[in-house]
């Protein structure tokens, strides 16, 4: 029996700070002091407030430790575990109330998030399958084996009104129901957990923390559509989360969980993982299939849809990370418990990963139809350095962005595909008024034209093309000919790319151009960035009567743009000037201008 | 994606080649694994060149051209191999917006090449790479395993100067 808990988040944004250190003085000053068998050291997924990691809980008293670096462990051991009294100066400060400590739930970032996809992240340790088992881990899969027909496990998924979380929103019973019909001799489930949108980690951090929920609802779905095996394709960025899925599937056919057999129902299950290896297509459904199969993961023209043909040629389901990692709950507590929350049309909770800039990054579930300004605002902290909320962006390169005026949307499918905009897979990035919105189409499109597979001309060139526009346009040497012609190939591409990724991939253009449409105009007619971003846009100019002629910048200047004598004021040359912004850093005056 | 193809010689060791006919030899019965013996080969070479394509071919029974367009296709195979540093900025879209293009221009002139290329000595190559979902930390680069986070232009060289000597 030990006395404290101590949870430490080993997932890769606190590993990269260096959690695993922490964990390692932790243990080593809990011998030298011989609280070895008296506090227990857990290493679990993440906890959801990156931003302030690595972080630390100590049960039975909630403490939240926040940025803890390995210096403060000696405190931490020997005042809080050794002697009982809390490090109140290293509290995360919200939970330092006049002297009170206040729960996590309590706090801004938790109070309105609802946990089911990540309810065990950072509550049980990912490598112990005892400790999933403990939090009614596979009670759900053992209801369907023991007590439910295919049929029955269906419906209720289709009841909850789950729908797949991956970006696409399809309805999840529909998708199961309809590879439940077509027979077969080997039927595939499918994980997709190639999460290539840039900004979003969800899938990751389920995986890390809760890895035997997703094998526990694959083997649900298998069950249900009649599969006998099972495939998760997983990036090979995700270190962390491969190794946690090892361990996991080892543990669960260790325990007759996967295998032969399962529960003595006579239903057999195993699952094996294969790596993606950097191509973003290969989330889009039939090209992850082409991939497992060992080949270029071009994407295939459906129909026949995967329930059809899918995998090896055979009737497949396939589902992303965060859609399975709702099924146990809603088996376990019914459709009903799942459908009371969230929207008519999108129930549940949703994942965000809240990222660029924004005080909280990190991992938020909320209840779908959760506003905008209080995932912002509210949970999220608001925008750093006192600036101005410019846009948020989802759904990453195939999504859009709304704008501040819209902030008080309640985000659910239908809202945001209502605004040219869509769920995507949840990420979340803040904008801005220093971030540039053509800038940030064309960094979107940089990014499909990188990742295009090139098997349909009108994504292999159209986007091409789409960038060499906003290229002028960032150049400065656009004309309002050229905008209309990057609208109409955007639409001609959404209408005639084979696959999700071309059909989707103008809209960070439409959506910016739809509310943003005057920062183009700014680049075009009056050759300005208004957020100062896009460099050919952008001057060099010294105020003259800040100026104090201490000649700092011209010895920096790598150009020689900038001349003046000692003690009177300088001056730029704008034709030599390279706009490095190395004089802006210099000066001390403040008289450096850019515009 | 253009890929660079190395023109230096290829210097595999026995041991190495040992290594790699041990994967193949575990996994030809099923060419949907291709990727995978690729990637452990990428494993033990650092990169693909065309003489351990030829070898994954002719061990996995499939065309050569096979293996050299799915080693095309996926940014993670590399055609060239890497510095003894490889330093990697995170262009994801967190990364981006907090000014990561900054801290990858300020890399390339630090060392003197470009996104993609290595250093003539061999000691550093760069380049830039999709989300690795450390958001939180954004902007972040990495240096081999170790990962810096919360970047500016400015922490560049204090970071590489750690590595050069």
């Amino acid at each position: 029996m030990y006395r404290s808990h101590v949870l430490i988040c080993g997932g890769t944004g606190c590993t990269s700070s260096h959690s695993a250190e922490i964990c390692e003085a932790l243990e080593a000053e809990l011998k030298a002091k011989g609280l070895e068998n008296e506090v227990k050291v857990v290493k679990t997924g993440c906890f959801g407030l990156c931003a302030l990691g690595p972080i630390m809980i100590v049960y039975p008293e909630g403490c939240f430790y926040s940025e803890v670096k390995v210096e403060n462990v000696p405190e931490i051991v020997e005042e809080h575990l050794l002697k009982g009294r809390i490090v109140k100066h290293l509290l995360y400060d919200e939970t330092v109330h006049k002297d009170e400590i206040k729960p996590l739930k309590e706090t801004n970032f938790y109070k309105k998030q609802h946990r089911i996809a990540l309810r065990n992240c950072g509550v049980i340790d990912p490598e112990n399958i005892e400790e999933y088992i403990a939090m009614d881990g596979y009670q759900a899969l053992a209801k369907c084996l023991t007590e439910m027909t295919p049929d029955e496990v269906i419906q209720v998924v289709k009841d909850s009104g789950l729908r797949g979380r991956g970006g696409g929103g399809f309805p999840t019973g529909l998708k199961w129901s309809f590879t439940a019909k077509n027979s077969a001799d080997q039927k595939y489930v499918v994980c997709n957990a190639d999460e290539g949108d840039p900004g979003a980690f969800m899938d990751r951090s389920v995986l890390e923390g809760d890895p035997h929920c997703v094998l526990e609802a694959m083997a649900i779905c298998g069950y249900a559509t009649g599969a006998s095996e099972g495939y998760i394709y997983v990036r090979a960025e995700y270190p962390i989360a491969v190794h946690r899925l090892e361990i996991a599937i080892k543990q669960a056919r260790e325990n007759g969980l996967l295998g032969k057999n399962i529960f003595n129902s006579g239903f057999d299950f195993d699952i094996f993982v294969r790596l993606g290896a950097g191509a973003f297509v290969c989330g889009e459904e039939t090209a992850l299939m082409t991939s497992i199969e060992g080949n270029r993961g071009e994407p295939r023209p459906r129909p026949p849809y995967p329930a059809v043909k899918g995998l090896f040629a055979k009737p497949t389901t396939e589902n992303n990370v965060e859609t399975f990692a709702n099924i146990p709950q809603i088996i376990l507590h019914g459709a009903e418990y799942f459908s009371s929350m969230g929207t008519e049309k999108s129930a549940g909770t949703k994942v965000f990963a809240l990222g660029g800039k924004i005080n909280n990054t990190g991992l938020v579930e909320v209840p779908m139809g959760t506003t905008l300004r209080e995932i912002i605002e509210d949970i999220g902290g608001g925008v750093p350095n006192g600036k101005k909320f410019k846009a948020a962006q989802t759904g990453g390169p195939s999504g859009g962005c709304i704008p501040a005026s819209l902030i008080d949307t309640p985000i659910d499918y239908d809202n945001l595909t209502a605004i040219g905009c869509m769920m995507g897979s949840g990420g979340l990035i803040v904008m801005d008024e220093d971030n540039c919105m053509v800038d940030i189409a064309k960094f979107f499109l940089d990014f499909t034209v990188d990742e295009s597979c090139g098997k349909c001309t009108p994504c292999r060139i159209g986007t091409k093309r789409m960038r060499e526009l906003l290229e002028k346009i960032t150049d400065g040497k656009a004309t309002l000919d050229d905008l209309d012609e990057l609208e109409t190939l955007a639409h001609y591409i959404k209408e005639n790319s084979l696959c999700g990724l071309g059909q989707t991939a103008p809209n960070p253009v439409l959506a910016t151009l739809r509310f943003f449409k005057d920062e183009y105009i700014a680049h075009i007619v009056d050759k300005k960035c208004p957020a100062g971003v896009c460099k050919k846009l952008v001057s060099y100019s010294i105020d003259a009567d800040k100026c104090k002629g201490c000649t700092a910048c011209a010895r920096k200047c790598p150009v020689g743009a900038i001349s003046g004598a000692i003690k009177s004021p300088h001056s730029i040359d704008t034709s030599k000037c390279v706009k490095c912004g190395v004089c802006m850093e210099t000066c001390r005056f403040g008289a450096i201008v850019k515009k | 994606m253009v890929k660079k193809i190395s023109k230096i010689p290829f210097r595999g060791t026995p041991e190495q080649e040992a290594q790699l006919r041990a994967v193949i030899d575990e996994c030809k019965s099923d060419k949907s694994l291709l990727m995978h013996v690729m990637q452990q080969a990428q494993g033990i070479y650092g990169y693909l060149p065309i003489e351990v394509q030829q070898m994954i071919a002719d061990g996995m029974d499939v065309p050569l051209e096979k293996v050299y367009g799915v080693s095309t296709f996926y940014a993670q195979f590399a055609l060239s191999p890497k510095g003894l540093y490889n330093v990697s900025v995170c262009l994801g879209t967190a990364c981006y917006v907090k000014g990561s293009q900054d801290v990858l221009d300020k890399i390339c002139e630090n060392l003197g090449v470009e996104a993609g290329e290595c250093t003539d000595d061999g000691r550093f190559s760069v380049e830039a790479c999709r989300c690795i979902g450390a958001c939180g930390l954004a902007p972040v680069m990495t240096v081999n395993d170790e990962v810096y986070g919360k970047l500016t232009a400015d922490d560049v060289d204090g970071i590489l100067a750690k590595y050069k000597d």
